[in-house]
């Protein structure tokens, strides 16, 4: 069976930097994959490249062994994608952000979800006057409405208490272990062995470290 | 045929094959538009009968006229290039589109400043809504938007990217803003002389006149591959051949050619 | 929590979907829609001011003081279109939608249309009173709003687009659309001032009624793939 999401030699140069080169791999079902590497190594650009936000590559994509630019609707049904700004609008409610960000969750299991991020009692609440890691959450909250497959999550931990980064962890262990394939950005360690796909030497020759997970 | 056609495509789209090649272009565009525009213009200002009704004063259309339609098909042009830029990711398509940009502006302030200068004369003012005039003003706020959004754009290749996209919406809106403009014009203005009325135009007057749109057009070319030239070597400043060419030409010159890049 | 197949969802319950929400956050912020009527009602002011008060004479330029101060009311609120959805994340959330981005800015600019240019044509007969525009006029201005008023909000919608990720952007955007408003400008001028000197506008108002649909056709395609680029950056 073809992987899921296959990266042949790609390529990316930002202000006459290449950030990386030659970087090939392929993950799928019930991998976690983490993109390490410091500052600056070009983390979120390529994850922003993995789901097609920037088109400033070289090098090809396969979503299950289909070209990216052929299979791009099927690929975008799977993904879930969580970028820096997750696209939470702070006029609008927890719920009603849910509502819009997941639109076929019903009332119930938009509350829910909001429980499982341990924001229950604030679904009324507009997410301007929540504090920073309250309004992650928000966007955290997708995780747990009718996830799709793929997720490709950029600094998930980020603004997240002690408690909240261990059940994110148990979440998205949770999710590889059902079939699901994570890709994600952090500076934490994970409880379970990864894949890594490292862009961090400092001569910037990404390597691909095996991790595996039975 | 098709792999001919390929082969074609990807030696365009390399910079360093286009920088070697334009070289032997450029010295035949210049000689054939120089001889072009010393036959027009001699004959244009020298021997063509003067006009019934304008007088000498008609002789500037063998600059207006040109640069009015040279400015025109050179915003076309750049659309062009910017949608072979985008559709074919063809990096060389948008530093032509680039460059041709501040060309095209260029033209359309002489046409405008050449009617200007016919206006004076002949309706005795400066400036005249004209329809042909007033469209030529569009035509440069549409030019002044595709440089700033340009300018505006740090990152090369979205700019590149973002200008083209502006430049094609406006090619699309062009023949619109003409139509529009000459309807309002018929509404509003009795119809005036105007500068270019082809069917009575002479024979005497007009050859002279091809032969400068064909001068124009030749030089045009020119000034777009020195520019273009010019662009290459800085956006590929960094890469081998580029080194070596700069190497060489400062030995040639006694003053090192320290112009900058763009 | 287990991977179950998603339901499908539909393009027009996404649109839908969408609809609520931009409708939802133009009520919350209500202060915004109002900035560029109240700056509708000043730049038309200035005019009697600047010019004269003389009733006849400003019946005479009302057509077009009216439609020019439209057009850059228009320009103000065209700044907010994608702003605060390219800062939050938004607009990268509606590209990566399994629907085509075209229609969901399609929705987006119709929302921007109902509480942006919808209110211009609904106050501008007041303006028309205030500046003495005869009794044929208000029809055709009327009308000529409701349809040049959305041709403004999609051509804005591709300035919008190119310029959203720029510091800057609010100053380069008339830059960039403005020529390309003439032509609603003209022909809706027109219809009004024929409207107002009792000759027919019909003609100036199909005119208007087609580039509607012209727009309709290429401005949503345009501005999406401006969107992509400069949420590239």
């Amino acid at each position: 069976m073809a992987p899921w999401l296959e990266a042949k030699m790609l390529g990316c140069e930002r202000d006459d930097r290449q950030l990386f080169d030659q970087l090939s791999f392929a993950v799928g079902e019930g991998d976690i994959v983490r993109i390490a590497g410091p500052n600056g190594a070009g983390k979120s650009t390529l994850l922003r490249i993995l789901v097609g936000l920037s088109s400033s590559y070289s090098g090809d994509l396969y979503w299950q062994g289909q070209p990216m630019g052929r299979a791009r609707y099927d690929f975008l049904d799977n993904l879930l994608y969580l970028g820096h700004s997750p696209g939470v609008k702070a006029n609008l409610t927890a719920e009603e952000n849910l509502a819009w960000n997941c639109q076929q969750a019903s009332r119930t299991e938009i509350f829910e979800a909001l429980e499982s991020v341990g924001l229950r009692g604030y679904e009324d609440i507009q997410t301007s006057s929540l504090s920073a890691g309250q309004h992650r959450r928000v966007a955290l909250a997708r995780l747990y409405l009718h996830p799709p497959k793929v997720w490709i999550l950029d600094e998930p931990f980020t603004a997240i208490d002690k408690a909240g980064v261990g059940r994110l962890e148990q979440t998205v262990i949770n999710h590889a272990q059902q079939g699901g394939l994570v890709v994600l950005t952090t500076h934490h360690d994970l409880a379970v062995p990864v894949k890594t796909i490292d862009l961090g030497s400092s001569d910037f020759k990404p390597t691909e470290r095996e991790g595996g997970i039975e | 045929m098709w792999e001919a056609l390929k082969r074609f495509y990807h030696r365009m789209g390399s910079p360093k094959w286009f920088f070697d090649i334009s070289i032997k272009w450029s010295p035949w565009f210049l000689w054939i538009g120089s001889a072009l525009m010393a036959v027009g213009v001699a004959w244009g200002l020298a021997f063509a009968p003067a006009d019934y009704l304008q007088g000498n004063s008609f002789r500037i259309i063998y600059i207006h006229v040109p640069s009015a339609l040279l400015s025109q098909s050179a915003y076309i042009m750049m659309a062009i290039a910017g949608l072979v830029g985008l559709v074919w990711k063809m990096k060389m398509a948008f530093v032509v589109s680039k460059v041709i940009a501040p060309i095209g502006a260029t033209m359309a302030v002489m046409a405008l400043l050449t009617g200007a200068i016919w206006g004076k004369p002949t309706w005795g003012t400066w400036w005249v809504w004209d329809a042909r005039l007033t469209s030529m003003l569009v035509l440069l706020f549409l030019y002044f938007g595709v440089i700033a959004l340009h300018n505006a754009i740090e990152n090369e290749d979205m700019a590149n990217k973002a200008a083209s996209i502006l430049a094609i919406v406006g090619t699309i809106n062009i023949p619109i803003i003409k139509y529009s403009v000459e309807w309002w014009n018929t509404l509003h203005q009795p119809a005036t002389i105007t500068l270019t009325k082809k069917p009575t135009m002479a024979p005497e007057m007009f050859i002279p006149l091809v032969c400068t749109i064909l001068g124009f057009y030749c030089w045009f070319a020119v000034w777009v591959i020195a520019r273009t030239r010019n662009e290459v070597l800085w956006r590929e400043r960094r890469t081998k051949w580029v080194k070596r060419y700069v190497s060489e030409h400062m030995q040639m010159t006694p003053s090192p050619a320290s112009k900058g890049g763009r | 929590m287990s991977i179950s197949p998603k339901p499908q969802l539909s393009l027009t319950a996404t649109m839908k979907a969408l609809f609520k929400r931009d409708i939802l956050l133009a009520f919350r912020a209500r202060g915004d829609l109002l900035n560029p009527l109240m700056f509708f009602l000043m730049v038309t002011s200035l005019f009697p001011l600047a010019v004269t008060p003389d009733p006849v004479f400003l019946g005479k330029i009302a057509p077009g003081v009216i439609w020019v101060g439209a057009l850059l009311a228009t320009l103000l609120s065209l700044d907010l279109l994608f702003k605060s959805d390219y800062e939050d994340g938004s607009l990268e959330r509606m590209l990566l939608m399994p629907q085509p981005t075209l229609f969901l800015i399609l929705t987006k600019v119709f929302v921007h249309w109902l509480v942006s240019g919808l209110p211009l044509a609904l106050i501008a007969p007041l303006l028309g009173l205030m500046l003495g525009l005869p009794d044929g006029g208000y029809l055709p201005l009327f009308i000529s709003l409701l349809l040049g008023t959305p041709v403004l909000s999609l051509l804005g919608a591709i300035g919008a687009g190119l310029t959203v990720g720029l510091r800057k952007g609010g100053m380069l955007m008339p830059l960039l659309i403005l020529p390309l408003y003439i032509p609603v400008l003209i022909f809706a001028a027109s219809a009004v001032q024929s409207g107002s000197q009792g000759q027919p506008f019909v003609g100036q108002l199909a005119f208007l009624g087609a580039y509607l649909a012209f727009t309709l056709a290429i401005c949503p395609l345009a501005a999406s793939a401006a969107i992509r680029i400069s949420v590239a950056r």
